[in-house]
């Protein structure tokens, strides 16, 4: 601790996401550089004497093995990985072993048409067809949690990728340029920080709410992408500025390298580090801020279906129904924890001020 | 200090003017009118709308009238959905039953998650820490939305202890459910915030000193320790509050409480201008005080601290 006084800048304030919820354990930008060591990865180095290989260590090889050694990020990485195969697959696989697809109701008889309780058939016994037991219009449920995570991991990392898109951009520039620009930009992202983002994105989405569900769906991209990338804008305009001063940088000015060039071609590659950490955490973020949505029904619309409309539509049936909650809901939670503790591990490993080797 | 506090709110108002642009803009853009419904009106009819609500003037001097009458008068109009209601009156009267529900959900959340964060803190790696880290991490991660109507289901509709929705008042128990899962995520992050303050405290040498005269181990840590902290707690607080007043968005639409929030839907997807403007410059205002009263707030706690 240093005895100077410390200036207090609102940029110390723990970074929001959209609902509220601090990032406590965001990556700080001059903790963790990853900086140009990672220009010489992967070169084996030779023994002079021997003539055997070294494996040189990587600093992502390096990463790795810490990763390996987090239970609970392995964890994490396992069920991130099933849940995502299984979500891709799986309605595909139902559709092929019993023969319906998630939105299939069965209209020729009247009797199947209802909401059946996990593992039940239609006569009240067991029966191995519904393992997650069926909505109130008979239709499988366990489709319909696999098929609305494809669109909630779709929107998570579409939306995500918006966000980094612009936050690498505009942070980058930022950092780069410098100066006045810098300024500027950073006091835009400091009010942007602000502003009650859920509350104007429900205004937009209300406002401009699309005819068809796929228009909604691009809607959607657009607003959690507009306003997840703030945070990131600041990592990397941090990292950036402690890089854009290294000599090669300098060498690269020196030989004649344009702005932009310098600024995307060595300048961000060098950021990736931190900008990983940051958009595995914020996957969940946005899956979560989607799930809010369309569980007040601005997101989301009929017939697609993500685990946020489902749960809002097992929500109305609580007390009869339990199961159409509690399948979307605990898949949706277990999906968040894993992502958030593999985004955990991920910082952790990739700080090399945890480095304890 | 006063210095700063003028700069920020020279600052804060443009923002404010911001925001309010923002929605009128979003609002205004968007394809269709609040009386556009799938039948189209006669003619005659539209006409006199758009006479009585000024849609018949050019866009500049709408946007100024409504400025006008914000800046000048503080006043919003009155909502287009509920007939005769003035929008400062709607949150007048909305206002407390989110305000309430949020700042007791939020010092539920501090009197649980500040004395685990420190346990886990002062017991680091033991099995208490990893133990009551995963659950905050299981708190983070079970959305409201599931949380709420699972305690529903639980304590209402099997064990018959708590009425499961409606607005009662402050002093029944109605209140309790929406209260404990609003609060649950915040318990988390504070408990999380709090374990990673103190880690972070608990190093330094001021601790060092204060244990090297020979305090006791409850001192170095009630007086010493927490006071550092508790820090990214407090500067949590100001946004944390804002977004708990109005967040409440979905906890209203689950127990059917006549909150801040539950009004802002209905107005979004009834197009009641006068209602989601007023609402949102509302909770923009109530964002940027809290966040002026933390940075105070951290002057203060923090003598390092200077601005």
């Amino acid at each position: 601790m240093t005895d100077e006084p410390v200036e207090h800048h609102p940029e110390d304030q723990p970074a929001l996401t959209p609902l509220g919820i601090p990032r406590e354990e965001t990556p700080d930008p001059d903790v963790i550089a990853v900086g140009p060591e990672m220009a010489v990865a992967e070169a084996d180095v030779r023994w002079p004497e021997g003539g055997e290989v070294i494996k040189g260590r990587s600093l992502w090889r390096d990463a790795w093995r810490r990763l390996l050694k987090n239970k609970l990020a392995v964890f994490g990485l396992v069920v991130v990985i099933v849940i995502t195969i299984a979500a891709i697959t799986g309605p595909w696989l139902i559709h092929k072993t019993l023969g319906f697809t998630p939105d299939y109701i069965p209209s020729n008889d009247v009797r199947l048409i209802k909401s059946f309780p996990p593992f039940t058939g239609p006569d009240g016994k067991f029966s191995w067809t519904h393992p997650m037991g069926t909505d109130n219009a008979g239709r499988d449920q366990f489709a319909r949690v696999l098929q609305g995570g494809q669109i909630s991991l779709f929107v998570g990392i579409i939306s995500t990728l918006v966000s980094l898109l612009i936050g690498i951009s505009y942070g980058a520039i930022a950092g780069y340029i410098g100066g006045r620009l810098d300024n500027l930009m950073m006091r835009i992202v400091d009010v942007l920080y602000s502003l009650p983002y859920v509350i104007l994105v429900i205004v937009l989405l209300s406002m401009f709410r699309s005819q068809t569900p796929r228009g909604q769906l691009v809607l959607l991209f657009v607003a959690l992408g507009s306003v997840s990338w703030l945070t990131m804008a600041r990592i990397v305009r941090g990292q950036v500025l402690s890089l854009k001063n290294q000599e090669f940088v300098l060498a690269a000015r020196a030989t004649g390298v344009s702005t932009t060039r310098i600024i995307f071609r060595h300048l961000v590659p060098n950021t990736l580090g931190p900008v990983i950490v940051y958009a595995t955490l914020t996957i969940p973020q946005v899956m979560l801020t989607e799930a809010f949505l369309s569980f007040l029904g601005f997101g989301v619309q009929a017939p697609l279906a993500s685990w946020g409309s489902l749960a809002a539509d097992g929500a109305q049936n609580i007390a009869i129904y339990p199961w159409q909650l509690i399948f979307p809901g605990v898949t949706m939670a277990l999906t968040l924890f894993s992502l958030n503790f593999l985004g955990d591990g991920l910082r952790d490993a990739l700080d090399p001020q945890m480095r304890t080797e | 200090m006063l210095r700063f506090i003028i700069k920020r709110l020279l600052v804060t108002i443009p923002t404010i003017l911001v925001v309010i642009t923002i929605t009128w803009g979003l609002i205004r853009l968007a394809p269709g009118n609040f009386y556009s419904g799938e039948k189209r009106l006669p003619p005659a009819i539209e006409k006199n709308i758009r006479e009585k609500y000024g849609l018949d003037k050019p866009w500049y001097q709408q946007y100024g009238r409504t400025m006008w009458n914000i800046l000048r008068h503080q006043d919003f109009g009155t909502s287009l959905n509920f007939r005769g209601q003035s929008v400062n009156v709607i949150i007048r009267r909305s206002l407390p039953v989110s305000a309430g529900v949020g700042i007791l959900a939020y010092l539920l959340a501090l009197l649980i998650g500040i004395p685990v964060g420190s346990i886990a803190a002062l017991k680091q790696n033991s099995r208490w820490d990893y133990s009551s880290m995963a659950v905050t991490m299981l708190g983070i991660s079970i959305p409201n939305f599931v949380l709420g109507p699972i305690l529903v289901m639980i304590f209402s509709l099997s064990l018959y202890w708590l009425p499961p929705s409606r607005w009662n008042g402050f002093f029944s128990s109605n209140i309790i459910l929406p209260v404990v899962t609003l609060s649950a995520v915040y318990m988390a992050y504070i408990a999380r915030l709090t374990r990673a303050g103190m880690l972070e405290v608990l190093r330094s040498d001021y601790i060092r000193t204060a244990r090297a005269k020979g305090l006791s181990e409850k001192d170095v840590v009630i007086r010493h320790a927490l006071r550092g902290g508790l820090m990214p707690v407090v500067s949590y607080t100001g946004p944390a509050l804002a977004f708990l007043l109005t967040g409440t968005v979905v906890i209203e639409k689950i127990f059917a409480l006549p909150g801040l929030g539950n009004y802002f839907i209905q107005a979004s997807l009834n197009r009641d201008e006068p209602l989601v403007i007023g609402i949102v410059a509302f909770i923009a205002i109530t964002l940027l005080l809290m966040n002026l009263l933390v940075d105070i707030t951290y002057a203060y706690l923090d003598p390092r601290v200077r601005y």
